[in-house]
Protein backbone atom coordinates (compact mmCIF):
# COMPACT_ATOMS: atom_id res chain seq x y z
CA UNK A 1 0.00 0.00 0.00
CA UNK A 2 1.21 3.51 -0.77
CA UNK A 3 1.99 5.60 2.22
CA UNK A 4 -0.45 8.52 2.12
CA UNK A 5 2.01 10.71 3.99
CA UNK A 6 3.93 10.99 0.73
CA UNK A 7 0.97 12.79 -0.80
CA UNK A 8 0.84 15.40 1.93
CA UNK A 9 2.23 18.63 0.60
CA UNK A 10 5.13 19.88 2.70
CA UNK A 11 4.20 23.41 1.69
CA UNK A 12 0.95 23.16 3.64
CA UNK A 13 2.67 21.88 6.74
CA UNK A 14 1.61 24.94 8.74
CA UNK A 15 -1.63 26.09 10.28
CA UNK A 16 -1.20 29.58 8.88
CA UNK A 17 -0.73 28.35 5.32
CA UNK A 18 -3.70 25.99 5.67
CA UNK A 19 -5.76 28.95 6.86
CA UNK A 20 -4.66 31.20 4.01
CA UNK A 21 -5.44 28.54 1.39
CA UNK A 22 -8.79 27.67 2.99
CA UNK A 23 -9.91 31.30 2.89
CA UNK A 24 -8.77 31.70 -0.72
CA UNK A 25 -10.55 28.52 -1.82
CA UNK A 26 -13.99 29.82 -0.81
CA UNK A 27 -13.54 33.50 -1.69
CA UNK A 28 -12.74 34.98 -5.08
CA UNK A 29 -10.19 37.21 -3.39
CA UNK A 30 -9.25 38.08 0.14
CA UNK A 31 -7.48 41.23 1.27
CA UNK A 32 -4.34 41.24 3.38
CA UNK A 33 -6.19 42.84 6.29
CA UNK A 34 -8.98 40.27 6.21
CA UNK A 35 -6.41 37.47 6.27
CA UNK A 36 -4.63 39.07 9.19
CA UNK A 37 -7.89 39.38 11.10
CA UNK A 38 -8.96 35.83 10.25
CA UNK A 39 -5.71 34.20 11.29
CA UNK A 40 -4.95 36.59 14.13
CA UNK A 41 -1.18 36.74 13.53
CA UNK A 42 1.50 39.41 13.19
CA UNK A 43 2.38 41.17 9.95
CA UNK A 44 5.82 39.59 9.70
CA UNK A 45 4.49 36.10 10.22
CA UNK A 46 1.68 36.49 7.68
CA UNK A 47 3.92 38.16 5.09
CA UNK A 48 6.50 35.37 5.18
CA UNK A 49 3.86 32.67 4.72
CA UNK A 50 2.20 34.61 1.91
CA UNK A 51 5.56 35.01 0.21
CA UNK A 52 6.32 31.30 0.44
CA UNK A 53 2.92 30.44 -1.08
CA UNK A 54 3.33 33.05 -3.79
CA UNK A 55 6.81 31.87 -4.75
CA UNK A 56 5.60 28.32 -5.18
CA UNK A 57 2.79 29.56 -7.45
CA UNK A 58 -0.09 28.75 -5.12
CA UNK A 59 -1.52 32.27 -5.04
CA UNK A 60 -1.63 35.50 -7.02
CA UNK A 61 -1.14 38.97 -5.59
CA UNK A 62 -3.09 42.00 -6.78
CA UNK A 63 -1.98 45.39 -5.58
CA UNK A 64 -4.48 48.20 -5.65
CA UNK A 65 -5.55 51.31 -3.85
CA UNK A 66 -8.54 52.21 -1.73
CA UNK A 67 -8.30 55.98 -1.62
CA UNK A 68 -4.65 56.53 -0.74
CA UNK A 69 -4.18 53.33 1.20
CA UNK A 70 -2.67 50.34 -0.50
CA UNK A 71 -5.04 47.42 -0.69
CA UNK A 72 -3.37 44.12 -1.46
CA UNK A 73 -5.62 41.21 -2.27
CA UNK A 74 -4.80 37.56 -2.85
CA UNK A 75 -6.46 34.86 -4.88
CA UNK A 76 -5.69 31.22 -5.47
CA UNK A 77 -4.09 30.03 -8.73
CA UNK A 78 -5.20 26.97 -10.72
CA UNK A 79 -2.09 25.15 -9.53
CA UNK A 80 -2.77 26.19 -5.96
CA UNK A 81 -6.34 24.93 -6.14
CA UNK A 82 -5.17 21.58 -7.46
CA UNK A 83 -2.41 21.21 -4.90
CA UNK A 84 -4.67 22.13 -2.00
CA UNK A 85 -7.40 19.70 -3.10
CA UNK A 86 -4.79 16.95 -3.34
CA UNK A 87 -3.61 17.84 0.14
CA UNK A 88 -7.15 17.60 1.52
CA UNK A 89 -7.60 14.22 -0.17
CA UNK A 90 -4.37 12.99 1.37
CA UNK A 91 -5.50 14.16 4.80
CA UNK A 92 -8.79 12.32 4.35
CA UNK A 93 -6.94 9.20 3.28
CA UNK A 94 -4.75 9.36 6.35
CA UNK A 95 -7.84 9.18 8.48
CA UNK A 96 -9.58 6.37 6.65
CA UNK A 97 -6.41 4.27 6.20
CA UNK A 98 -5.40 4.14 9.80
CA UNK A 99 -8.89 3.42 11.05
CA UNK B 1 -2.63 7.22 16.12
CA UNK B 2 -0.96 10.57 16.32
CA UNK B 3 -0.81 11.20 12.58
CA UNK B 4 -4.46 10.41 12.27
CA UNK B 5 -5.33 12.90 14.99
CA UNK B 6 -3.15 15.50 13.32
CA UNK B 7 -4.88 14.99 9.96
CA UNK B 8 -8.29 15.26 11.53
CA UNK B 9 -7.30 18.44 13.34
CA UNK B 10 -5.95 19.88 10.07
CA UNK B 11 -9.19 19.11 8.24
CA UNK B 12 -11.23 20.69 11.02
CA UNK B 13 -9.01 23.75 10.88
CA UNK B 14 -9.53 23.99 7.11
CA UNK B 15 -13.30 23.72 7.48
CA UNK B 16 -13.35 26.34 10.22
CA UNK B 17 -11.23 28.77 8.21
CA UNK B 18 -13.41 28.30 5.14
CA UNK B 19 -16.55 29.02 7.12
CA UNK B 20 -15.13 31.92 9.07
CA UNK B 21 -13.87 33.64 5.95
CA UNK B 22 -17.05 33.24 3.91
CA UNK B 23 -19.98 33.08 6.32
CA UNK B 24 -21.18 35.26 9.14
CA UNK B 25 -21.25 32.72 11.96
CA UNK B 26 -21.98 34.93 14.94
CA UNK B 27 -25.73 34.98 14.38
CA UNK B 28 -27.10 33.85 17.73
CA UNK B 29 -30.10 31.62 18.33
CA UNK B 30 -31.03 33.92 21.19
CA UNK B 31 -31.46 36.70 18.60
CA UNK B 32 -34.17 34.60 16.95
CA UNK B 33 -35.92 34.01 20.27
CA UNK B 34 -35.77 37.70 21.18
CA UNK B 35 -37.10 38.80 17.79
CA UNK B 36 -39.89 36.22 18.08
CA UNK B 37 -40.93 37.52 21.50
CA UNK B 38 -40.97 41.10 20.17
CA UNK B 39 -43.16 39.97 17.27
CA UNK B 40 -45.64 38.21 19.56
CA UNK B 41 -45.82 41.26 21.83
CA UNK B 42 -46.34 43.50 18.82
CA UNK B 43 -49.06 41.26 17.41
CA UNK B 44 -50.85 41.16 20.77
CA UNK B 45 -50.64 44.96 20.99
CA UNK B 46 -51.90 45.35 17.42
CA UNK B 47 -54.78 42.86 17.73
CA UNK B 48 -57.28 45.34 19.20
CA UNK B 49 -56.57 47.84 16.43
CA UNK B 50 -56.85 45.24 13.69
CA UNK B 51 -60.14 43.91 15.09
CA UNK B 52 -61.50 47.44 15.36
CA UNK B 53 -61.92 47.32 19.15
CA UNK B 54 -59.71 50.40 19.35
CA UNK B 55 -59.61 53.27 16.88
CA UNK B 56 -56.64 52.93 14.57
CA UNK B 57 -56.43 56.63 13.72
CA UNK B 58 -54.26 58.71 16.00
CA UNK B 59 -55.75 62.09 15.06
CA UNK B 60 -59.25 61.80 13.59
CA UNK B 61 -59.26 65.43 12.40
CA UNK B 62 -56.35 64.94 10.04
CA UNK B 63 -58.04 61.85 8.66
CA UNK B 64 -61.18 63.68 7.55
CA UNK B 65 -59.18 66.14 5.50
CA UNK B 66 -57.42 63.34 3.66
CA UNK B 67 -60.44 61.05 3.39
CA UNK B 68 -60.60 58.83 0.36
CA UNK B 69 -56.90 58.69 -0.30
CA UNK B 70 -54.34 56.54 1.45
CA UNK B 71 -51.39 58.91 1.34
CA UNK B 72 -48.33 58.59 3.54
CA UNK B 73 -49.72 61.20 5.93
CA UNK B 74 -52.67 58.92 6.57
CA UNK B 75 -50.50 55.85 7.01
CA UNK B 76 -48.32 57.71 9.52
CA UNK B 77 -51.51 58.74 11.35
CA UNK B 78 -52.41 55.15 12.28
CA UNK B 79 -51.49 53.32 15.46
CA UNK B 80 -50.78 50.19 13.50
CA UNK B 81 -47.98 51.81 11.53
CA UNK B 82 -46.23 52.93 14.70
CA UNK B 83 -46.81 49.59 16.45
CA UNK B 84 -45.23 47.89 13.43
CA UNK B 85 -42.31 50.32 13.46
CA UNK B 86 -41.77 49.89 17.22
CA UNK B 87 -41.96 46.10 16.91
CA UNK B 88 -39.45 46.09 14.07
CA UNK B 89 -37.11 48.40 15.98
CA UNK B 90 -37.30 46.37 19.20
CA UNK B 91 -36.74 43.10 17.32
CA UNK B 92 -33.77 44.54 15.45
CA UNK B 93 -32.11 45.94 18.58
CA UNK B 94 -32.59 42.80 20.68
CA UNK B 95 -31.46 40.54 17.81
CA UNK B 96 -28.39 42.71 17.33
CA UNK B 97 -27.60 42.61 21.04
CA UNK B 98 -27.41 38.81 21.31
CA UNK B 99 -25.44 38.48 18.10
CA UNK B 100 -23.01 41.12 19.37
CA UNK B 101 -22.70 39.11 22.59
CA UNK B 102 -21.97 35.89 20.68
CA UNK B 103 -19.36 37.51 18.45
CA UNK B 104 -17.58 38.83 21.55
CA UNK B 105 -17.61 35.36 23.07
CA UNK B 106 -16.23 33.82 19.86
CA UNK B 107 -13.61 36.51 19.56
CA UNK B 108 -14.51 37.32 15.96
CA UNK B 109 -15.17 40.89 14.88
CA UNK B 110 -18.85 41.68 14.40
CA UNK B 111 -18.34 43.93 11.42
CA UNK B 112 -16.34 42.63 8.49
CA UNK B 113 -16.50 41.23 5.01
CA UNK B 114 -18.94 38.48 5.95
CA UNK B 115 -21.27 40.76 7.92
CA UNK B 116 -21.34 43.23 5.04
CA UNK B 117 -22.20 40.55 2.49
CA UNK B 118 -24.93 39.15 4.73
CA UNK B 119 -26.44 42.59 5.28
CA UNK B 120 -26.48 43.46 1.58
CA UNK B 121 -28.11 40.18 0.63
CA UNK B 122 -30.76 40.41 3.34
CA UNK B 123 -31.51 44.03 2.52
CA UNK B 124 -32.22 43.67 -1.19
CA UNK B 125 -35.40 41.53 -0.90
CA UNK B 126 -36.37 43.22 2.36
CA UNK B 127 -36.20 46.80 1.07
CA UNK B 128 -37.97 45.81 -2.14
CA UNK B 129 -40.68 44.18 -0.05
CA UNK B 130 -40.96 47.21 2.22
CA UNK B 131 -41.52 49.59 -0.68
CA UNK B 132 -43.98 47.19 -2.28
CA UNK B 133 -45.97 46.88 0.95
CA UNK B 134 -46.09 50.65 1.47
CA UNK B 135 -47.53 50.84 -2.02
CA UNK B 136 -50.16 48.24 -1.12
CA UNK B 137 -51.10 50.29 1.94
CA UNK B 138 -51.47 53.39 -0.23
CA UNK B 139 -53.94 51.49 -2.35
CA UNK B 140 -55.78 50.23 0.69
CA UNK B 141 -54.99 46.58 0.03
CA UNK B 142 -54.51 45.76 3.70
CA UNK B 143 -55.27 42.06 3.36
CA UNK B 144 -52.07 41.40 1.43
CA UNK B 145 -49.73 43.08 3.92
CA UNK B 146 -49.26 40.13 6.31
CA UNK B 147 -48.72 37.51 3.59
CA UNK B 148 -46.47 40.02 1.80
CA UNK B 149 -44.31 40.49 4.92
CA UNK B 150 -43.91 36.73 5.28
CA UNK B 151 -43.14 36.12 1.61
CA UNK B 152 -40.54 38.88 1.23
CA UNK B 153 -38.96 37.98 4.56
CA UNK B 154 -38.80 34.34 3.50
CA UNK B 155 -37.09 35.30 0.25
CA UNK B 156 -34.62 37.47 2.17
CA UNK B 157 -33.71 34.56 4.44
CA UNK B 158 -33.28 32.07 1.60
CA UNK B 159 -31.04 34.59 -0.14
CA UNK B 160 -29.07 35.26 3.05
CA UNK B 161 -28.47 31.60 3.87
CA UNK B 162 -25.44 31.48 1.56
CA UNK B 163 -23.71 34.03 3.74
CA UNK B 164 -24.46 32.77 7.24
CA UNK B 165 -25.36 29.57 9.09
CA UNK B 166 -27.13 27.42 6.53
CA UNK B 167 -30.10 26.47 8.74
CA UNK B 168 -31.64 29.88 8.16
CA UNK B 169 -32.62 28.62 4.70
CA UNK B 170 -35.22 26.33 6.27
CA UNK B 171 -36.62 29.17 8.34
CA UNK B 172 -36.93 31.04 5.04
CA UNK B 173 -38.79 28.15 3.39
CA UNK B 174 -41.23 28.00 6.33
CA UNK B 175 -41.91 31.75 6.19
CA UNK B 176 -42.50 31.53 2.43
CA UNK B 177 -44.89 28.61 2.81
CA UNK B 178 -46.77 30.34 5.61
CA UNK B 179 -47.05 33.51 3.53
CA UNK B 180 -48.44 31.60 0.56
CA UNK B 181 -50.98 29.79 2.74
CA UNK B 182 -51.97 33.12 4.35
CA UNK B 183 -52.99 34.39 0.90
CA UNK B 184 -55.90 31.93 1.00
CA UNK B 185 -57.14 32.96 4.46
CA UNK B 186 -58.48 36.48 4.27
CA UNK B 187 -58.92 38.18 7.64
CA UNK B 188 -56.44 36.00 9.50
CA UNK B 189 -53.40 38.01 8.45
CA UNK B 190 -52.31 38.92 11.96
CA UNK B 191 -52.52 35.27 13.11
CA UNK B 192 -50.26 34.17 10.28
CA UNK B 193 -47.97 37.11 10.88
CA UNK B 194 -47.65 36.18 14.57
CA UNK B 195 -47.08 32.53 13.69
CA UNK B 196 -44.32 33.40 11.21
CA UNK B 197 -42.47 36.23 12.90
CA UNK B 198 -43.23 35.08 16.45
CA UNK B 199 -43.56 31.32 16.75
CA UNK B 200 -41.23 30.30 13.88
CA UNK B 201 -38.50 32.67 15.08
CA UNK B 202 -38.68 31.23 18.58
CA UNK B 203 -38.60 27.62 17.36
CA UNK B 204 -35.66 28.43 15.08
CA UNK B 205 -33.87 30.33 17.84
CA UNK B 206 -34.25 27.53 20.38
CA UNK B 207 -33.03 24.97 17.84
CA UNK B 208 -29.97 27.05 16.89
CA UNK B 209 -29.15 27.80 20.49
CA UNK B 210 -29.46 24.11 21.36
CA UNK B 211 -27.27 23.09 18.45
CA UNK B 212 -24.47 25.69 18.65
CA UNK B 213 -24.49 27.64 21.88
CA UNK B 214 -25.65 25.36 24.68
CA UNK B 215 -22.24 25.19 26.34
Amino acid sequence: MINPIEHLNKLFDSRVRLGIMSALMVNEQVSYNDLKELLNITDGNLASHLKALEESGMLKVQKGFVGRKTNTTYSVTKAGEKAFKAHINALEQMISNTR
Amino acid sequence: MNEQKQSLADLQHIKQMMERSSRFISLSGLSGIAAGICALAGAWWAADYVNGRKANLIDADIATTTAGSYGYSLIFNTWLFWIAAATFGAALISAFFFTWLKSKKQGVPLWGNTARRLLINVSIPLLTGGIFLLHLLQHGTFGLVAPGCLIFYGLALVNASKYTLNEIRYLGYCQLLLGLIALRFNGYGLCFWAAGFGVLHIIYGVYMWWKYERN
